[in-house]
């Protein structure tokens, strides 16, 4: 091609075809579509699956056109109290672990960065484990200020805590190194643990028994009281992560040219901190451990659609509750009538994922 | 105009630059030059409010330390020496991110083709960024600079392109090539702030220039006041012959070679 020494503003328009190349928001925008279908069906399907065999379809069709008397007490306690709390608080935790994932993989600017991985969910846990061992004791009147959000609240400090240690070390003059993050992470995981171990070592036989209940991760306890704990934290996360989206876009490029782009890096690296500390840290709260959706669901959606944060944020959000009621279905079917707890199934799902990831990784960046 | 006096930067405790005087005009293309750690780097970004400084700069009229990020970014783009991603962007959404500002000053959809087509990239939309050569990221780079500050000036005001090293990693066809995007954006009432090495492309296409050594402004002014014998002597330490270009026109850098040439011919 001739080098033109014209105004480049002068240069006629490319062809359609080619502008449209390599510009994945159509393919984006259809996924994120097609998702907010599919987490409706696997929504239905998680309130209609169960040990009870009831007509569930219909049961929830008579619910919900108000038909109430067509449906009997056992049915409706089954669906109301049992079912559509779980499907409900999953796909919370779910949306609330993937795009926590994400917003930390954007920020540390590396696809292995997840709150699992690097010891917010330890950090968090801590936090929790705190108040559910303490909060009858020492802690009851800072328990009683906050309520039912105690525990959400003691885990979202954990978390924060860990995020801001984990940033401050593993990040030098805007570059984050990879080795020095996972290693960080770990200490600092381990560090969660053998606190959360000692407040074990203390707990008595009712508290231990909720800490096995809780650190197994599962969803198995859900409740509205639950729901109504964390909601009012993920909630509002997920549905205003994506006004992150092009700050996290930016920071792909490093901090440095990020600001240049008009980014108030500052600012956007406290306020992504603090959401995903949140998210993190809610999710925590009631579910405990549920490891690698926060690694498996945005590498996915990178592949599909690019990592272009603007769609790659709502899309994990959704792709995020369908994994986990799906997670919850697998684990309350492989071992009926008796349930798994959902952290195994995505352990068992997540960890080979992980290593994939870093196998591939290998050929392309130097860890 | 960009307007810096007395800039002092100090990194880790060491004084980097001591009391820098420089001004980038409007319609302008500025150098800046000197050996490496003359502090030109540092310059560029302590100019561009990345890191903290001492002294008076001004961009247009608005200091730069005091000024919010997307207040300069709709001033100026950015250009870095080089560029790593942390997830695998294509061409087109690398290009793209240069309008993350949203004010490119053209309202046009095609900017980005534009831009590729300004850095002889048409075809690369779809390419993923890290799978090209040093080169070709280089000139994605410049692309998503141009779509960020497309509009040379924007309501009178002019922008601006700091550019660190523009073509150290190009081919002379594509060095040649960016430096005529540089003079025109400045031909039609922008300003350039341009870190450059190769001294011919310089004399070729500065309209100023700003001689660094030692952290210190050891020259500045026109291309033939700057490009001396005695003034790049002392700054490179390197003996310097100043000539004509082919048929007279232009300037010709050459460092004298006689005593380093070649090696002594073991055939003989």
């Amino acid at each position: 091609m001739a080098i033109s020494s014209d105004s480049p503003t002068a240069a006629p328009r490319a062809p359609l075809a080619a502008r449209r190349a390599g510009d994945r928001s159509a393919l984006a925008r259809l996924t994120i579509i097609m998702l907010a279908a599919l987490l409706g069906l696997v929504f239905l399907f998680s309130l209609t699956s169960g040990a009870t065999d009831t007509s569930a379809a219909a049961v929830f069709w008579a619910l919900i056109t108000g038909n109430a008397g067509a449906v009997g007490t056992v049915e409706r306690v089954v669906i109301v109290d049992i079912r559509l709390p779980r499907a409900v608080l999953g796909a919370l935790i779910g949306a609330s672990l993937a795009v926590s994932g994400a917003v930390m993989q954007g920020l540390f600017r590396n696809p292995l960065a997840d709150p699992g991985i690097v010891g917010v969910s330890a950090g968090a846990g801590l936090g929790a484990v705190t108040f559910i061992v303490l909060g009858g004791g020492v802690l009851a009147p800072v328990a009683a200020l906050f309520g039912i959000y105690h525990v959400p609240f003691a885990a979202f400090l954990g978390g924060l805590v860990t995020t801001i240690v984990l940033y401050r070390v593993s990040t030098r003059h805007g570059r984050t190194s990879v080795a020095t993050m996972l290693l960080a992470g770990i200490a600092l995981g381990a560090m969660a643990g053998a606190f959360t171990g000692l407040l074990v070592f203390w707990a008595d036989d009712q508290q231990l028994r909720d800490l096995t209940f809780w650190g197994l991760g599962s969803v198995a306890g859900a409740t509205w009281i639950k729901i109504a704990a964390v909601a009012p934290i993920i909630v509002p996360v997920v549905l205003l992560a994506p006004l992150l989206a092009r700050g996290l876009n930016a920071m792909t490029l490093g901090e440095a040219t990020a600001q240049h782009l008009g980014l108030n890096v500052q600012r956007f690296k406290r306020i992504a901190i603090v959401a995903v500390a949140a998210a993190t840290g809610a999710a925590v709260a009631v579910s405990g451990g549920i490891g690698f959706v926060g690694i498996v669901v945005p590498h996915l959606l990178r592949l599909l659609i690019g990592p272009d944060h603007r769609y790659l944020l709502p899309a994990c959000a959704l792709l995020g509750a369908v994994m986990l009621l799906l997670a919850d279905a697998i684990a309350r079917q492989v071992v009926a009538p008796a349930e798994l707890p959902i952290g195994i199934v995505t352990a068992t799902i997540g960890a080979p994922f992980f290593l994939w990831i870093l196998l591939r990784r290998r050929g392309i960046v130097d860890l | 105009m960009l307007d810096a006096s007395d800039i002092h930067v100090s990194l880790a405790g060491a004084p980097i630059l001591h009391g820098v005087d420089i001004a980038a005009r409007a319609g302008e293309v500025t150098a800046v030059i000197g050996p490496n750690g003359s502090g030109k780097t540092t310059l560029m970004r302590a100019l561009t409010g990345e890191i903290a400084y001492s002294g008076a700069a001004a961009l247009n009229g608005v200091d730069i330390a005091g000024a919010q990020p997307w207040q300069l970014a709709a001033m100026r783009g950015v250009l870095p020496q080089s560029a790593t991603l942390a997830f695998p962007f294509t061409v087109h959404e690398v290009v793209r991110l240069g309008l993350t500002s949203g004010i490119a000053g053209a309202d046009d959809g095609d900017l980005v083709a534009l831009a590729l087509r300004a850095v002889d990239l048409c075809g690369f939309e779809g390419r993923f960024y890290q799978e090209l050569s040093g080169g070709e990221q280089q000139r994605v780079q410049l692309a998503r600079v141009l779509c960020q500050v497309w509009e040379p000036q924007l309501d009178g005001v002019p922008r601006y392109l700091f550019l660190d090293e523009p073509v150290s990693s190009l081919d002379i066809k594509h060095q040649l090539q960016i430096m005529r995007i540089a003079a025109d954006y400045a031909a039609r009432g922008g300003g350039v702030l341009a870190i450059m090495h190769d001294l011919n492309l310089t004399a070729a296409f500065a309209d100023n220039i700003v001689l660094l050594s030692g952290g210190r402004v050891f020259a500045a002014g026109a291309p033939a006041e700057v490009l001396t014998g005695a003034n790049l002597e002392r700054v490179y330490d390197c003996p310097m012959h100043i000539g004509k270009g082919a048929g007279g026109i232009g300037m010709l850098v050459m460092p004298h070679m006689a005593h380093a040439a070649r090696a002594p011919d073991r055939t003989a």
